[in-house]
């Protein structure tokens, strides 16, 4: 202490104080203070900078060089990274041709070129971000989470019945606000003027999620306020769940209700057994 | 393309080997004892006699009645297995059953019972889906067995009455299967039963009323699930029970009518007797039928309502639908434009009115009195025990092919969502198509049905004038290739020349050479006149014999080989007739008439 105490008029005091004062500014300020929606760190600037670069290739021609939007689409400020990761990961953009409704197709860019074009996108302005996984799925408990033996086996069946009870009422809110446009099952339908409703068979969780938040083509938004992650999660869970399930009762004629079965009724019923009527009545006794 | 002379010659087959004792099997000598037991106490020799060896006449398109017979049957039985684990109750509970995707949700009674019985009770989702195709193939094969029935003429007289039990069981049965539909409470037959009460509603001025009086006050209520339960199980079956058996009893009187051929007349029926051909072939026609229906059910998934889910009023899905027999008037209402009226407080909602109840009642009426206005325009009061083939009758087929496209276009209106993504169309496009489609659609198709019904019958008499194309081709001296033709077998030619075409009603005279009225004149006859050469002015002339005798034998001068390979079928025909002869008689069970 004495070192200090002796040293404390010394004409190089007042600058070091100084500057020590201000490092523990800065050392808090940076510890404290709230992180820039901007990626600032060296890593992701590239990344910006490198979906920047690929935007600019592949995008600017019809939503402008800053994203501006042009006639040809839409404006890309604020609509954050999870529009860009449904709609280039369902290979729904780049767009082939302009249309009615963008269909899916093989998607062209890899992900990390996605994730880059996204981080750009969300460096334009705040808007919704790439969900974790933990919002889009839910945990479906195993065995192996809980103690072996008898208590074990009755605490997984309860738990697994919590989970199937949370999946049940993603499915009645799934048939409450989708089935109008996607079908009971999720095999899509029609809409007015060439739209449609595309099927959510073996569709990813992330892009469901990501279609309810950010509304794409003639989809509305359901914002968390609407319908919260845990609720999309179990709706995710209850598609899985129907795609997943065998066919109780047979094929499902392509999931399309009474049209199909009326068609097959038709065509399998009355045309096969009009099959067997010309065969019986050439049989045994020679018809006339 | 070339048909081939016929050559094979049927063979007289003996069919009553059951006459004779001494050829009784073991069968018969085991079933003689009951028999006589039976017999003794009610006396059913004497309808056994009578009956067993009615002859009925053999053609594939005759068994489409009998699908639809069988295919009810099927219903019954599979029908009274479900009743055993149906609940008719509309009482909310919430589900905690074996199917997990439901558990904790609220849903009523009948809901929950249909959910046990597909997955809890053994066989009865099977037995569910038996009921659910066999019900589809029941009024599908009703409208098919009613088609034949109308391309063949069959409801001239004497059977324009049974036409008209053939009506009521379509029309009833087209209600017993909406009923059906309707029990399970899943969100489709939910979404079907708002759609039957806004049909309801849809009634000008006493609509409302209607509707609290179906479903005991506002939609849905909570009692509608149980009085269609009784309907369907009980009220409706017990009907159309009532009328197939009526409508049989009416075949087994009027006796089965048959297509032209050698030896057939109006007064006799050719075929085989009941015992044992035709039990033998209905019964085991009915195995087919019963088999075909469970593996359609075993293989098939129809309605699963599991993934449907328990009815709500605040939900739909896409793709809701009714069973394809209501599928045309879905359509009506779909592509009917937005057309209302609201006078002094009241609704009119034509938007739903028209394409829905009064399309449905037009379709009807139509059936029911078409055999009526035919028979008013050909003032034809003759009975008519023999078919005509639909292209004699040019223009009551057109009618037929004509009614058909117009449904089938409303019925592609009750699909057009699916057709919309199916195809990827508008599905605007398909809507504004049809809307035009229902009126253009069927004025094609009946004059394009007319003039093939007319060729074809130009080809009859080609066949007759020139003989039939025997596939050998010879080259004459100077290089030219020509088609040696033969002529038809007589027994071919008799089937062609057996129709008799009918010719326009003339107009007689509206008065007398002394100038008094004879009352024939009349707006009435005038129409008549007019009607009947719509429906008769463009058919070709018969031919004479003279004219056929004279054809064959230019036939066989153009081509001296003819008469050796129109040899065998010669002598079949003259086999065929003698078959004829001989099932009369062996039969003993001809037409009495």
């Amino acid at each position: 202490m004495r070192l200090l105490s002796s040293r404390r008029r010394h004409p190089a005091t007042r600058a070091l104080l100084l500057a020590l004062a201000l490092s523990v500014m800065g050392v808090l300020y940076a510890t404290v203070a709230p992180t820039p929606a901007s990626n600032a760190d060296g890593q992701s600037s590239t990344q910006v900078a490198e979906g920047e670069a690929l935007y600019k290739v592949g995008c600017a021609s019809c939503h402008g060089l800053n994203a501006e939007g042009t006639s040809q689409g839409p404006t890309l400020i604020g609509v954050g990274s999870a529009s860009v990761d449904f709609q280039m990961g369902t290979g729904r953009m780049p767009a082939t041709a302009p249309g009615a409704q963008i269909p899916t197709k093989p998607k062209t860019y890899s992900d990390e070129e996605i994730a880059a074009i996204g981080a750009y996108i969300d460096s334009l302005d705040i808007g919704v971000t790439v969900p974790k996984p933990s919002q889009y799925s839910l945990e479906k408990p195993v065995r192996s989470q809980f103690p072996d033996g008898h208590d074990g086996d009755t605490a997984y069946q309860e738990s697994l019945d919590e989970y199937y009870r949370v999946v049940a009422l993603g499915g009645e809110l799934f048939r409450t606000n989708c089935s109008a446009c996607h079908n009971y099952q999720g095999t899509g339908g029609a809409l007015p003027e060439g739209k449609y409703a595309p099927s959510l068979e073996g569709v990813e969780g992330k892009h469901v999620w990501e279609a309810m938040r950010t509304g794409p083509q003639q989809m509305p938004v359901f914002s968390e306020d609407v319908i919260s992650d845990e609720e999309a999660a179990a709706m995710i869970a209850y598609l899985n769940d129907i795609h997943g399930q065998r066919n109780n009762g047979g094929l499902t004629l392509g999931g399309y209700g009474p049209v199909g079965e009326g068609l097959w009724a038709w065509i399998i019923g009355i045309g096969g057994l009009c099959c067997f009527a010309v065969w019986i009545t050439r049989k045994g006794v020679r018809a006339k | 393309m070339a048909r081939p002379v016929s050559t094979d010659s049927p063979v007289a087959e003996e069919t009553a080997t059951a006459n004779r004792p001494e050829q009784m099997g073991p069968v018969f000598k085991a079933a003689a004892g009951p028999a006589r037991w039976a017999d003794e106490r009610l006396g059913i020799a004497g309808l056994a006699r009578s009956n067993l060896r009615k002859v009925f006449p053999d053609h594939w398109s005759f068994l489409l009645g009998e699908i639809a017979l069988y295919s009810f049957i099927i219903c019954l039985l599979s029908g009274v297995f479900l009743t055993l684990w149906f609940r008719p109750s509309m009482a909310e509970i919430e589900y905690e059953g074996t199917y997990q995707l439901l558990r904790g949700l609220p849903m009523s009674e009948a809901y929950a019972s249909t959910i046990e019985l597909s997955f809890d009770i053994r066989g009865g989702l099977l037995m569910r889906q038996i009921h659910h195709w066999g019900a589809l193939l029941f009024i599908a094969a009703m409208f098919a067995h009613m088609l034949r029935v109308f391309f063949t003429g069959a409801f001239r007289k004497p059977r324009e009455l049974n036409w008209l039990l053939g009506v009521g069981l379509i029309a009833i049965g087209m209600i017993e299967g909406f009923a059906g539909y309707s029990l399970p409470d899943d969100l489709l037959s939910g979404t079907g039963l708002r759609f039957v009460d806004g049909l309801v509603r849809s009634i000008p001025i006493v609509g409302t009323w209607l509707e609290f009086l179906v479903f005991g006050g506002e939609f849905p209520g909570d009692i509608i699930v149980a009085r269609l339960y009784i309907a369907h199980v009980l009220l409706i079956p017990g009907i159309i029970l009532g009328l197939i058996a009526a409508h049989l009893a009416l075949v087994v009187y009027h006796k089965h009518t048959q297509f032209p051929g050698p030896g057939r007349t109006e007064k006799n029926v050719v075929g085989y007797p009941l015992f044992p051909v035709y039990m033998a072939k209905a019964g085991g026609f009915f195995f087919i039928v019963f088999g075909a229906v469970i593996l359609m059910s075993a293989t098939m998934q129809i309605n699963p309502v599991w993934k449907y889910g328990a009815y709500n009023p605040e939900q739909v899905t896409a793709g809701s639908q009714p069973d394809w027999y209501m599928g045309w008037v879905e359509g009506a209402v779909r592509i009917m434009p937005g057309w209302e009226w609201h006078i002094g407080g009241t609704t009119w909602s034509w938007n739903v009115f028209l394409p829905a109840v009064m399309l449905m009642g037009l379709l009807f009426t139509v059936m029911g009195v078409y055999p009526f206005i035919e028979q008013w325009v050909t003032k034809d009061k003759d009975e008519h025990h023999l078919l005509e083939r639909p292209r004699n009758n040019p223009t009551r087929t057109a009618f037929g092919v004509a009614a058909m496209s117009c449904y089938a276009m409303f019925w592609l209106g009750g699909g057009n969502d699916i057709i919309a993504t199916m195809f990827h169309v508008s599905l605007n496009a398909v809507t504004y198509f049809l809307r035009v489609a229902v009126f253009v659609v069927p004025v094609i198709a009946f004059l394009i049905t007319k003039r093939i019904c007319i060729s074809l019958q130009r080809y009859d008499i080609d066949r007759l004038t020139h003989g039939a194309e025997s596939g050998v081709i010879d080259r004459s001296p100077d290089g030219g290739y020509a088609e040696r033709h033969v002529p038809v077998s007589d027994e071919e030619a008799f089937t062609l020349t057996s129709h008799i075409p009918r010719r326009p009603l003339e107009l007689e005279a509206a008065e007398d050479e002394d100038g008094v009225s004879t009352g024939k004149g009349g707006l009435k006859e005038r129409m008549r006149a007019k009607a009947s050469s719509f429906y008769y002015g463009d058919q070709p002339e018969k031919l004479t014999s003279e004219e056929l005798a004279e054809a064959k034998s230019h036939i066989l001068e153009h081509n001296p080989h003819a008469e050796l390979e129109a040899g065998p079928s010669a002598n079949g025909a003259a086999d065929g007739d003698a078959d004829a002869d001989a099932d009369e008689s062996s039969t003993g069970a001809g037409a009495k008439h």
